[in-house]
């Protein structure tokens, strides 16, 4: 639908003052100067919150990421719905990242359930989630972050000098929509998914066609590698506590133990006995931390670090000739992991597609009881966990869901009070181009936990 | 770039009126002449760009809510100023026709000639029907199209 809005966006090409990379920028040494920046929007994040830093005699006394969208309550809606509901429930959490909220119910109810799924099946389930890694990690590095480095105030701004990369961008992403659609049923909420697995298989034929795209695809996929890692970089590292899954023989992503760099290594039905939620005052969506250690940092950047050596070859390869090298801890480089992830997902999906048979039946039976599940996976921002408590009668009884994005809103706003502290420095209209890109960093999520974001930076 | 001519219907059955775009491609299938394509697309920015990839003429159709009476027909240019209102999104989730138009514009990929027919909706909540206005503005749009294929 196209509906009239009172929004006013910015017309007009590059943003000004705010050309990469930082050092060119106009600099003001105001640092204990009474300063106040305020950004009614930032664009290209997917949702909607505000964002306020304030900063006194040189010193941030506050970085809050604002998230004021109502709760939405899915975890209410899922009690007293059948397990089957489950995945098609909370597929409708996130238009961007819907597999993830499937495999990650499917696999809780299977747990709760006592239920077994691997072979083809669970290589389709993978298969599946490459596709949402592909589009979702494009979509981020062509259209949304790459205008950051490049100096543009979109991506259809950038479109226009860089048309050759964009259209690059696009049809990598669409192959990505139709890897989902081709096993999912459709691109966005997918509904071919199940407790058990799938309502329908593909034949071996049906998938010729699409391993010739990927086949393309993954060559567009070192291009993009190639092309980001010639980006500029703020100088920005911290020490941070990332956590990810971790598996004995694949780069996670349907399963394995969490660990994190601290040296965390738990089964994911120890999950809430390590990490907590709480509700703070200026946010809807609940901030999670890690117990003794607060803050920490799901996504590419923290699966990079704790996986390089379950990349694949290629991927390995791609990396460290990017530059990366096999740790990573500046999140503004993130951009680039995203891209050496999205070859990694064109190697699995190939490497899926070369020995598909497919299985006997397209689900595994079950019997319905009573039971606990928990299941984590790897969502493209994350870990997303889920765990469910079934009644005898399958029908469930309680639910909680974790997204990546509310897991990573401490260690945002930890990123934005030390890059403010660190670039005082820098006018209001870089400093606030690159707060905005801070936060696009973590490719944040907000819509599953609440929509829209302003910047708002006040100097006193 | 073919002489193809592309309807393309917007819009999403679940949103009550917003099916309007659907309801019209789906009237004109097996009514528009063999160089006449009918598609039907969620609105999605990148399936658009697809959608109308190719096609020397493309008609998009997609429900409005600009505030006149439900069940007016608009015909607009790509750059009409309410289409470009309508799109200022600013999260990727609302990448949109305005978007599309703007990025197809960028990357000269615009079919020569396109045309937005907007119907007016005044219902558009999840799980509403149709509403009888809107209906009869799918018809009216249906025979406005093929009047002037």
């Amino acid at each position: 639908m196209s509906a009239p809005t009172d929004r006013v966006r910015p017309r007009g090409g590059r943003k000004p003052a705010v050309p990469p990379p930082a050092p060119e920028r106009p600099i003001r040494p105001r640092a204990t100067q009474a300063r106040s920046i305020k950004v009614d929007v930032l664009a290209r994040v997917e949702g909607e919150g505000a964002l306020s830093v304030k900063v006194s005699r040189g010193v941030v006394t506050e970085a809050a990421l604002r998230i004021y969208e109502p709760p939405r309550f899915f975890e209410a809606f899922l009690r007293g719905r059948r397990f089957t509901e489950a995945p098609d429930i909370t597929a409708r959490i996130c238009g961007i990242c819907p597999v993830a909220y499937q495999m990650s119910a499917v696999q809780a109810m299977e747990a709760a359930l006592r239920t077994r799924v691997d072979g083809p099946l669970r290589d389709l389930r993978r298969l599946l989630y490459c596709g949402e890694w592909i589009e979702s990690h494009v979509l981020h590095i062509y259209l949304l972050h790459a205008p950051d480095f490049l100096g543009y105030e979109s991506g259809i701004h950038m479109a226009r000098d860089h048309a050759e990369a964009v259209n690059r961008g696009l049809q990598l992403k669409k192959v990505g929509n139709d890897l989902v659609t081709l096993l999912g049923g459709r691109e966005i909420h997918p509904i071919n998914v199940r407790v058990g697995g799938f309502y329908r298989v593909p034949e071996r034929s049906e998938l010729a066609a699409i391993t010739e795209r990927l086949k393309w695809a993954l060559d567009a996929a070192v291009a993009t590698v190639r092309w980001v890692s010639g980006f500029a970089f703020p100088d920005f590292e911290r020490p941070y506590d990332f956590v990810a899954l971790r598996h004995p023989s694949e780069y996670a992503v349907l399963s394995g133990t969490i660990v994190s760099s601290r040296g965390l290594d738990i089964p994911v039905a120890d999950y809430e006995q390590h990490f907590t939620e709480e509700h703070v005052a200026h946010s809807n969506a609940l901030h999670s931390s890690l117990a003794g250690h607060g803050a920490y940092f799901v996504g590419p950047l923290a699966r990079f670090n704790l996986n390089f050596d379950r990349l694949s070859e290629l991927a390995r390869d791609v990396a460290l000739d990017s530059g990366l090298g096999r740790t990573c801890h500046n999140p503004f480089k993130s951009i680039i992991v995203r891209a050496v992830e999205t070859v990694q997902a064109i190697d699995d999906a190939l490497r899926i597609l070369a020995s598909y048979e497919p299985p006997a039946e397209p689900a595994v039976p079950m019997t319905i009881g009573s039971g606990v599940g928990h299941a984590a996976t790897e969502a493209p921002r994350g870990i997303l966990y889920h765990r469910y408590r079934l009644g005898g009668d399958g029908v469930i009884a309680d639910a909680k869901i974790v997204p990546p994005t509310s897991q990573n809103q401490r260690a945002i706003e930890d990123d934005l009070r030390h890059f403010v502290e660190q670039h005082l420095e820098l006018d209001d209209a870089a400093l606030t181009w690159q707060c905005e890109q801070a936060v696009r960093n973590y490719d944040p999520c907000i819509s599953c936990a609440t929509h829209f974001l302003k910047l708002s930076v006040t100097r006193t | 770039m073919t002489d193809c001519t592309r309807v393309i219907g917007v819009g999403n059955v679940n949103r009550g009126d917003d099916a309007a775009g659907l309801l019209v491609a789906r009237a004109l299938a097996g009514r528009v002449p063999p160089s006449v394509e009918i598609r039907e697309c969620s609105g999605d920015m990148s399936s658009l760009l697809e959608a109308w990839r190719g096609a020397s003429v493309a008609v998009v159709v997609d429900a409005m809510a600009s505030g006149l009476p439900a069940g007016t027909v608009h015909v607009l240019a790509p750059d009409a100023e309410v289409l470009h209102a309508a799109g200022a999104h600013w999260s990727n989730h609302g990448f949109g026709l305005a978007e599309a138009i703007e990025l197809g514009r960028a990357l000269h990929v615009l079919p020569r000639r396109l045309v937005v027919l907007g119907i007016e909706g005044e219902d558009f909540e999840t799980g509403a029907p149709v509403s009888t206005t809107v209906v009869h503005a799918v018809e009216r749009a249906a025979d406005l199209i093929l009047d002037t294929l």
